[in-house]
């Protein structure tokens, strides 16, 4: 009898795809939180600016936060990264003849089939963000500390910004579809009877997150908020 | 009366697992063929062809030819078993293809099934597989009583869905990643099913998929081409169940040796 001892968790390629969907959630959660958070921008640059300095009110809470979703991207895309060169060692050869073997939905198919495309693009954009609108960090964006309002308005005036964060917010959200319906079945969290509404569910909180990032972008780029700034 | 029809025949061709290998363009021998001959006699009609030529046959695998052995298989078109839904390759009939057609003949491909020959791959990896935990420790002797376990009908049924994989390696060939995670898991889950099969749950669950590892296949992705691919139509639920009873298996699987004492009690 062959001897196969068991490996630790995150040597196998299901454990480390559990490890992927997990940080994942925590990203999706705050993705979500944050979006909707972001939406006070059509209230005003007072109610914005206060949500800005509440968050800021709390040191531990918001730097607790930063670390647990710091730790997340990091193991999230180094376990993605290891899988993907798991799976390039495994089939190396194409076939000849690209067919498509199963019927899927388009978005479905684009979905899965850019989840290793939309992960680093997204993570680029995260980093460019989080350097635009939290470090201040970019050259030629002007940047004032607690004004949030004034910050956004002036980096979505510029087209070339507002277009990037259109395309990356919809890139991300095709990460978040294929995502958001992957995590149950790699978390084996299927019943019969939740699994005709995980896709729906998916697909709902995904486009609430994606109208969102896009919308406001869109907003300032047209002048509906922040033309006073111009 | 059977018709018949001209194909454009591309066939891969490879001397052995070195080999870098090259498709040969067997048009000529695929001419009038019948559409009630199954793929694999229409390959026999092209080997005999070839033979006649001076060529070598081609090497293929198979053996019942009746769609229940898991023996046949090729990649045709890029689709595994061909073109048509839950049919295995010796079961797809040459109506499935029109007169002139194109068609593109390969081996599975996969690091973990090198190919023996031409269309031929080891599946090996399937065997070890198996060896590392599918099956059941049971004592020896007379056969029990057909009914001395009892085992509700709608579980029976279920299991029989996942026993019912003939282990072909379609889904492998399917995967972009190469995953064996549909075979894995029907495999795995036919066993945690049953009565019979609880026992050794945790470690058969935790073994296969140590052995599936370090056959060196990719690890699943949710493309779910297995499902589509797979000639017996395994769901992709099994992996699901599987992914569910690894991460159990994990948290409260230990080995005998770890275990102090040996009667269970040692936390008291």
């Amino acid at each position: 009898m062959l001897k196969a001892e068991p490996l630790p968790l995150l040597a196998t390629g299901a454990g480390k795809k559990a490890a992927v969907a997990v940080t994942g959630t925590i990203l999706y959660g705050f993705v979500f939180a944050h979006a909707v958070g972001n939406l006070q921008v059509f209230l005003g640059p007072e109610t914005i600016n206060a949500y800005g300095a509440m968050l800021h009110s709390m040191p531990k809470a918001l730097w607790g936060a930063r670390l647990v979703l710091l730790g997340s991207v990091v193991t999230h895309a180094a376990l993605a990264m290891n899988i993907y060169a798991g799976a390039k060692a495994a089939r190396p050869t194409r076939y000849k003849v690209n067919a498509p073997i199963a019927e899927q939905s388009i978005l479905q198919r684009y979905a899965r089939q850019t989840m290793i495309l939309s992960g680093p693009i997204v993570m680029a954009y995260l980093i460019f963000h989080l350097a635009h609108l939290t470090a201040g960090a970019v050259p030629g964006l002007p940047f004032k500390e607690g004004d949030v309002y004034g910050n956004l308005v002036r980096g979505f005036q510029n087209p070339a910004v507002a277009v990037s964060y259109i395309v990356a917010n919809l890139l991300l959200g095709l990460h978040l579809f294929h995502g958001g319906v992957a995590l149950f079945q790699t978390l084996g969290l299927r019943h019969p009877q939740w699994d005709a509404r995980t896709r729906p569910i998916a697909f709902l909180v995904t486009a609430v997150v994606t109208f969102t990032n896009v919308i406001i972008p869109t907003a300032i780029l047209t002048g509906l908020i922040g033309s006073e700034l111009r | 009366m059977a018709e018949t029809i001209d194909l454009k025949l591309h066939v891969w061709r490879q001397n052995g697992p070195k080999d870098a290998g090259r498709f040969e363009d067997y048009s000529q021998y695929a001419r009038g063929i019948s559409t009630h001959a199954s793929f694999l006699e229409f390959l026999d009609v092209v080997n005999e062809r070839l033979v006649l030529d001076n060529k070598e046959p081609i090497m293929f695998d198979h053996d019942c030819r009746e769609g229940i052995c898991g023996m046949c298989g090729m990649v045709v078109n890029g689709e595994p078993h061909g073109p048509q839904k839950a049919t295995t390759t010796c079961q797809l009939h040459m109506r499935s293809f029109r007169s002139g057609e194109e068609l593109w003949v390969e081996p599975w491909r996969a690091s973990a099934f090198p190919v023996i020959r031409d269309l031929s791959v080891d599946r090996g990896a399937f065997e070890r597989i198996i060896q590392a935990g599918g099956y059941i420790t049971a004592r020896s002797g007379a056969a029990p009583d057909a009914n001395a376990i009892p085992i509700a009908k709608s579980l029976a049924d279920e299991a029989m869905d996942a026993a019912t994989c003939i282990g072909c390696g379609a889904c492998v060939a399917a995967c972009p990643n190469a995953s064996a995670s549909l075979f894995m898991s029907a495999k795995i889950g036919h066993l945690n099913s049953l009565p019979q099969g609880q026992a050794e749950r945790d470690k058969r669950t935790l073994a296969m998929v140590a052995q599936h590892e370090k056959e060196g296949f990719g690890s699943c992705s949710n493309h779910y081409l297995c499902e589509a691919a797979c000639p017996k139509e395994i769901s992709i639920r099994w992996i699901a169940r599987m992914n569910r009873d690894l991460l159990s298996a994990a948290i409260s699987y230990k080995p005998a040796e770890q275990r102090a004492g040996g009667d269970g009690l040692s936390w008291v």
